[in-house]
């Protein structure tokens, strides 16, 4: 009858959440297991110079995220600057400013770089303006020769670049490019040459500059290289090496001929870089990841969530999983609890207690305040008013249970606080009628039914590895709803059955 | 452990798991539940069909009404106090006589007044009621037995399980008390089950626990082969019960009275399966059956003559 119905609602869950769990998995290489981690970096640049009652403004290039470093936690420290921001020529740019400041000023650039990818960022060059380089006379000469000597020694663009990097990199052995580069040529010189040079061949090309992240390094020195447009993107390349590839520590920052800051209206410029590496879970940076590729996806996910909030779903998401076995537990196996879901709340409370001490807490509680609930039965009370003695009862009991434990030094013992006392409270109520209704034996057996489960539960919600599943995934959930779902109609025998039944099994 | 699974399976066992998903949950409206939860509306409902039930002699519904317990059981030298909404026989007390201001319980044991007030009061706040909803208390006539089991039960009232499916009986049992179950008819408090075939009505092998025995086990008679009386107005007295509630599942409980013949005792929405161990066959290929040949079986009498024709034991 309605079970096609299950089957279809059961399979349609199940796709989903695979679907949803392999993106996450393959595409955003959200992590599979709780202890990989990744890198990110605290970068700083620190500007300090002398302002002498004028109007004083100063620009600076600040990076931009990138699939290979997404920027986070940026923060522009200045006191009485007017701020603003701007895109410049795919360069991001700020500019503090202000009418009238007077002796040494410093202003703060911070910002954390998280790695997200490790290759070169694609960045799109559609049909660049290529700026001439004006070579005249000998230079001109010059330009032309080392062009056609090159284009002579290459087959396509990359060969080209490379061959022309080389001629650079060695001027000596060429008088070409020793006369183009000048003497005691450095490495923005080189640069820059070979931007020149690419422009009289036709191949728009650009200086970059960024940092090298380090694990800690304070007063670091931007690093150029040349990036060239190349099939409509800008290929990078190293001016030491000639290869188009980069390490995978460089972080891109600004491009042009222009310095980092430019300042006006001041003197004694004193610029600083710093960077600082933190380590952290590569679960946050594939939420950064995540975040850059599909905004959608984790916005509305545990990750955007505040820290403390995360902390809570991180427990509540491992009830389900509990409630699951519960199933299973009670509808296949056929074990005999007090209450449906008590065993997982107990089970909670042995996250903090460690298993072996909550047993024991456990027991000497429910002991204790059923010796308190038989003796209230002689007094004949009326049933809340009787419930809400044991619950009393019961926190006293934890409370004595803290102090005495915290006075033996045993630390364990205080957390017994932990323990949900109005469960206690139930299950000492329903133990109690057990015990009088069905006999001593039945009630015991129930309370180590819910005691061994809860441990069962316990053991599995404390599996690091599910842990971080179903708090990162959560849409595995819908695989577990699907299936507690077709337990619903699970109508085959209960393990315990076949005990039960042996009578009709013999022949 | 796979071999016995196919062995119950053969032997049509059915197990708990089956019983709520294929039966109680599809056959069973949920609305219909409170007709036979609440014992008031099933004493009321078969009063209106005509079908004896024990007489009631008073409800205390109210904790203020309890002041009153004792003036309204002047009358009766024994009866019995029952949650309205109480399950699996608990909260049940069987009151045989007095002694002075005491009561004696069905084992023998004296109570007080203020012990029954207490057990009244624990019943009005729930303790015994399916979900420990606020329940009512019933007092009623308490069964003088008929003395055909006198010989194989210990005290208390043996009473008869008749499992009925859509209107046909599949299964019964009597249900015997024992020493262990303090004069109670429920099984699991110790009571044992003695199959009855649907066919003749004559008692078969019994279950005590989980397990099969062919004596009683406090007063050491043999417990098969007793017939039991008027087994045909028994089995439309259960079939008629369908109709009565509307449920298509049903346990129907019935005591036979010396004096008043047999009695509907309660309806069960639920009814236990350890039935099948006592009659030593499983439930499954019975109620097969029924589905398959239900929509033929227009009347009472068709369903009683189908199943006695179609459910003998060992047939």
């Amino acid at each position: 009858m309605n079970k096609r119905h299950l089957y279809v609602l059961s399979g349609v869950l199940t796709i989903i959440a695979l679907i949803v769990f392999a993106y996450k998995v393959f595409v955003l290489h959200f992590p599979l297991s709780p202890d990989t981690t990744s890198d990110s970096w605290e970068i700083e640049v620190r500007a300090a110079f002398r302002a002498y009652n004028v109007p004083v403004k100063l620009s600076m290039y600040v990076p931009r995220s990138t699939s290979q470093f997404a920027l986070i936690d940026e923060n522009f420290i200045s006191r009485g600057y007017g701020f603003s921001a701007k895109n410049v020529n795919g360069n991001r740019r700020i500019t503090w400013s202000t009418r009238k400041a007077s002796g040494r000023q410093v202003l703060y650039y911070r910002a954390i770089a998280r790695r997200v990818g490790s290759n070169y960022p694609v960045l799109e060059a559609k049909s660049e303006p290529i700026k001439p380089a004006g070579y005249e006379g000998a230079h001109r000469a010059a330009a032309d020769t080392l062009i056609a000597d090159i284009r002579a020694h290459s087959a396509d663009l990359d060969s080209f670049v490379t061959e022309l990097i080389k001629h650079l990199d060695s001027p000596g052995t060429d008088e070409n490019a020793a006369l183009l580069l000048g003497r005691k040529p450095d490495n923005e010189r080189r640069i820059r040459v070979a931007v020149d040079i690419l422009a009289e061949a036709g191949i728009a090309a650009r200086m970059v500059h960024g940092l090298r992240l380090r694990e800690l390094q304070r007063d670091l020195q931007p690093v150029s290289w040349l990036e060239v447009a190349d099939k409509g993107v800008w290929r990078p390349y190293d001016m030491t090496t000639g290869a188009s590839h980069l390490p995978d520590d460089y972080l891109r920052w600004w491009h042009g001929e222009e310095p980092l800051i430019t300042l006006k209206g001041a003197r004694e410029l004193n610029t600083r870089l710093a960077v600082r590496l933190i380590k952290e879970s590569a679960l946050s940076s594939a939420a950064i990841r995540g975040k850059l590729a599909t905004p959608g996806l984790v916005d509305f996910s545990l990750l955007s969530l505040p820290i403390e909030t995360q902390a809570v779903y991180q427990v509540l998401l491992l009830v389900p999983l509990g409630a699951f076995l519960l199933v299973v537990l009670r509808n296949v196996v056929g074990v005999k609890t007090f209450g449906t879901f008590m065993p997982v709340l107990i089970a909670l409370a042995f996250r903090e207690t460690q298993l072996l001490w909550g047993i024991v807490l456990f027991a000497l509680v429910v002991g204790l305040g059923l010796g308190v609930r038989f003796y209230l039965d002689q007094l004949k009370l009326l049933l809340v008013p009787r419930l809400a003695s044991v619950l009393t009862v019961v926190v006293l009991l934890m409370a004595l249970i803290s102090v005495i434990s915290f006075k033996l030094g045993i630390e364990r013992g205080l957390s017994v606080a932990l323990f949900p006392m109005i469960i206690m409270t139930m299950t000492i109520e329903r133990m109690s009628i057990v015990w009088e209704e069905r006999g001593a034996l039945e009630a015991i057996e129930q309370g180590f039914g819910s005691l061994a489960v809860a441990a069962v539960a316990y053991l599995v919600m404390s599996v690091g590895a599910l842990r971080h599943l179903v708090f990162v995934f959560p849409e595995l959930l819908l695989v577990l709803l699907a299936a507690t779902l077709l337990l619903g109609r699970y109508s085959g025998y209960r393990l315990t059955e076949l005990v039960r039944f042996r009578a009709l099994t013999r022949e | 452990m796979l071999g016995r699974i196919r062995r119950l399976r053969e032997a049509g066992v059915l197990g708990i798991n089956r019983r709520n998903a294929d039966y109680t949950l599809r056959y069973n409206p949920r609305h219909l539940y409170p007709l036979v939860d609440d014992k008031l509306q099933t004493k009321r409902l078969a009063l209106e069909a005509g079908i004896a039930v024990p007489e009631l002699y008073g409800v205390i519904a109210h904790e203020y009404e309890i002041k009153g317990l004792a003036d309204m059981l002047r009358p009766h030298d024994s009866f019995v106090i029952k949650p309205a909404h109480g399950s699996g026989g608990n909260g049940i007390v069987v009151i045989t006589g007095r002694m002075r201001r005491m009561y004696r319980k069905a084992g023998g044991l004296l109570i007080g007044p203020d012990e029954l007030a207490y057990h009244v009061s624990n019943t009005l706040s729930g303790l015994y009621s399916l979900g420990g909803y606020p329940d009512q208390a019933i007092i009623e006539y308490r069964v003088q037995f008929d003395p055909v089991f006198e010989a194989i039960s210990y005290q208390g009232v043996p009473d008869i399980r008749i499992i009925v499916f859509l209107g046909v009986p599949v299964l019964a049992m009597v249900r015997l008390p024992t020493r262990a179950s303090e004069g109670k008819a429920n099984l699991h408090q110790g009571a044992i089950g003695v199959g009855v075939d649907i066919a003749t009505g004559r008692t078969l092998s019994a279950v005590w626990g989980n397990e099969t025995v062919d004596e009683h086990p406090d007063t050491g008679n043999p417990v098969n082969d007793v017939e039991v009386p008027g087994w045909d107005n028994l089995l439309r007295l259960a079939s008629r019960c369908c109709e009565l509630t509307g449920l298509g599942y049903q346990g129907v409980d019935i005591v036979l009275d010396r004096s008043l013949g047999p009695l509907i005792l309660e309806i069960n929405a639920r009814p236990g399966l350890n039935i099948q161990i006592a009659n030593g066959t499983g439930l499954v290929h019975r109620l097969r059956a029924v589905e398959h040949r239900h929509r033929e079986l227009d009347s009472v009498q068709a369903r009683v003559a189908f199943a006695r024709a179609h459910f003998a034991h060992g047939g």
